[in-house]
């Protein structure tokens, strides 16, 4: 079983002190794969790190067979991989249909207008927002704007980082429901998450991180039963 | 009623252009860039001097050779952002508004230095009659030509902005520089497009005002305030709005002499740019997004 991105000993940051150190994980083709941990253990970078926004002291990121050391971000997206930030992920002042046609620009689609249709079938809100700013969107809304700008480019690998911050438990799980219909496009999700146990419901592995270092990594099942995961990042008991 | 419209309205609207012209490239630059260029006006010097220097050579009306200005300004603003601004795209952005401070006086300089001090008019020289309209209206040629290339210039700038690939990824771009970035898109190229574009409206700005009056190297260093006005009216990173922003601070000035109590000019002339600086000032305070919704400085 090859991966399809493969992290190896990553040790990054952001210029000071390294925020991960030796982080080791595996993205296996077509799976959701999640990245747990409490506050400040690193979860972000870690997403930040493979997209080369930071840092990498040490360590490699290995996707599709190419070692991704000295890509840019522009570079990434034309070999199929794509991002979504946490906050301001959208363009405000651009229309929802030019957001959409921005995410085309780096890596343009065999056919435009057929991946703009599938990418509205996800996403039958947006339809009727198209010549709306994205900036005044609802934030469920916006986050679909932003999936869907970085659906344009046709990915292999989606990036996401916390993608429910900040929505309603309605949207929570439509947002949940939408990165299984991603995934039954053939798209691969790895995503950073704080809600861990409905996270781990859809996921098919997770990482755990603590203080920027693997803790423990399994299938989402299993974390989901593992009695020290539950205790000290699923709630229940307090931590 | 007649005076009011040829002497005060149609000036006012052309220098309204001139304004509008130079604006819409601080505004821009601003967008995208994030810093006040103040270079920008010795910019439409330089745009000047280029067509003075091809006027004396191809002797056609100046206008013609427009050209001429725009790629010595497209030029020079694309080897300054190479070697000025560029090394410094990392620091704070207070770095990069000190360097287009040198760089302004480097342009001044330059033209000094190669064209001399003094004033200078453009070779076919000549005062053209007025076109005369409806037996009343009298308004200059170049005073139409300027008011017509703005409005055909604001047009053409608005559809490439919206329907442009370069146009859209420069509103992305503005919108949000890490996000342009995340989504791939080509930061580098943006800001290229941003000083040619810029660059471009510059040299025709400087043109308009070298021809209204004459040549000489603080043309455009005096019209940087009234500009700055404009872009920050208009709400900066708002291409349309700074347009819009010069038509009103050219109208406001030109009108604060109009003598609208008694025959005494309202306001003595030589305080046009006060104007300026004061509608500026009370903006910043007041409502600093300007009056489309720009972003805060």
């Amino acid at each position: 079983m090859s991966a399809l991105l493969s992290v190896r000993g990553l040790t990054a940051g952001y210029g000071g002190p390294p925020i991960i150190e030796d982080v080791s994980f595996d993205v296996e083709p077509r799976e959701i794969a999640v990245i747990l941990g409490p506050n400040g253990a690193g979860k972000s970078t870690v997403l930040k790190s493979i997209f080369a926004l930071t840092d990498i002291a040490s360590g490699k990121v290995v996707f599709g067979g190419t070692d991704l050391a000295g890509c840019d971000t522009s570079a990434m997206v034309r070999i199929g991989i794509s991002s979504v930030p946490q906050s301001r992920n959208v363009f405000p002042t651009l229309t929802v249909d030019e957001n959409l046609d921005v995410g085309t620009y780096a890596a343009p689609p065999a056919d435009k207008a057929e991946t703009r249709e599938k990418v509205l079938q996800l996403f039958p809100d947006l339809r009727k927002k198209l010549n709306q700013p994205a900036g005044e969107l609802s934030g469920g809304q916006r986050q679909m704007v932003a999936l869907g700008r970085a659906l344009m480019c046709e990915p292999k690998l989606m990036l996401l980082d916390e993608p429910t911050a900040g929505l309603s438990p309605a949207y929570l799980e439509r947002i949940f429901d939408l990165l299984l219909d991603i995934r039954e496009t053939g798209v691969t999700i790895l995503l950073v998450e704080q809600n861990a146990r409905q996270a781990l419901q859809i996921a098919d592995h997770g990482h755990v991180l603590v203080n920027g270092r693997n803790f423990v990594s399994s299938t989402g099942k299993a974390l989901l039963a593992d009695e020290s995961v539950r205790r000290s990042f699923l709630g229940g008991a307090a931590a | 009623m007649i005076d009011f419209i040829n002497f005060y309205l149609f000036p006012a609207l052309a220098i309204g252009s001139i304004y509008a012209l130079g604006a819409v490239g601080i505004s821009m630059i601003f967008g995208i860039l994030r810093f006040a260029h103040f270079a920008h006006g010795d910019l439409m010097t330089m745009g000047a001097y280029g067509v003075l220097a091809a006027a004396a050579v191809i002797p056609v009306y100046p206008v013609f050779l427009v050209p001429f200005g725009m790629v010595l300004a497209i030029a020079l603003a694309l080897l300054v952002d190479r070697i000025f601004y560029q090394p410094l795209r990392n620091l704070p952005t207070i770095y990069t508004v000190i360097s287009s401070f040198g760089v302004a006086l480097i342009f001044r300089s330059l033209v000094q230095l190669i064209w001399g001090s003094q004033n200078q008019v453009y070779g076919s020289g000549g005062v053209r009659p007025p076109l005369i309209l409806f037996d009343t209206f009298r308004i200059s040629v170049l005073h139409v030509q300027a008011v017509v290339a703005t409005a055909v210039i604001a047009l053409l700038l608005h559809l490439f902005l919206s329907w442009t690939r370069t146009g859209r990824s420069m509103r992305a771009v503005s919108d949000d520089p890490e996000l342009a970035k995340i989504a791939g898109l080509e930061t580098e190229k943006v800001v290229r497009w941003t000083w040619i574009i810029g660059a471009a409206l510059a040299a025709i700005a400087g043109l308009f005002a070298g021809m209204d009056t004459n040549a000489h190297p603080n043309l455009g260093w005096n019209l940087l305030l009234p500009m700055f006005a404009a872009a920050i009216l208009g709400g900066i990173g708002k291409p349309m709005g700074a347009m819009a922003g010069g038509f009103i601070i050219g109208l406001a000035e030109e009108l604060s002499s109009y003598p609208w109590i008694g025959d005494q000019a309202l306001i003595s002339p030589s305080y046009k740019t006060a104007v300026a600086f004061v509608i500026m000032i009370v903006l910043l305070i007041v409502r600093p997004q300007g009056l489309f919704k720009g972003r805060l400085l």
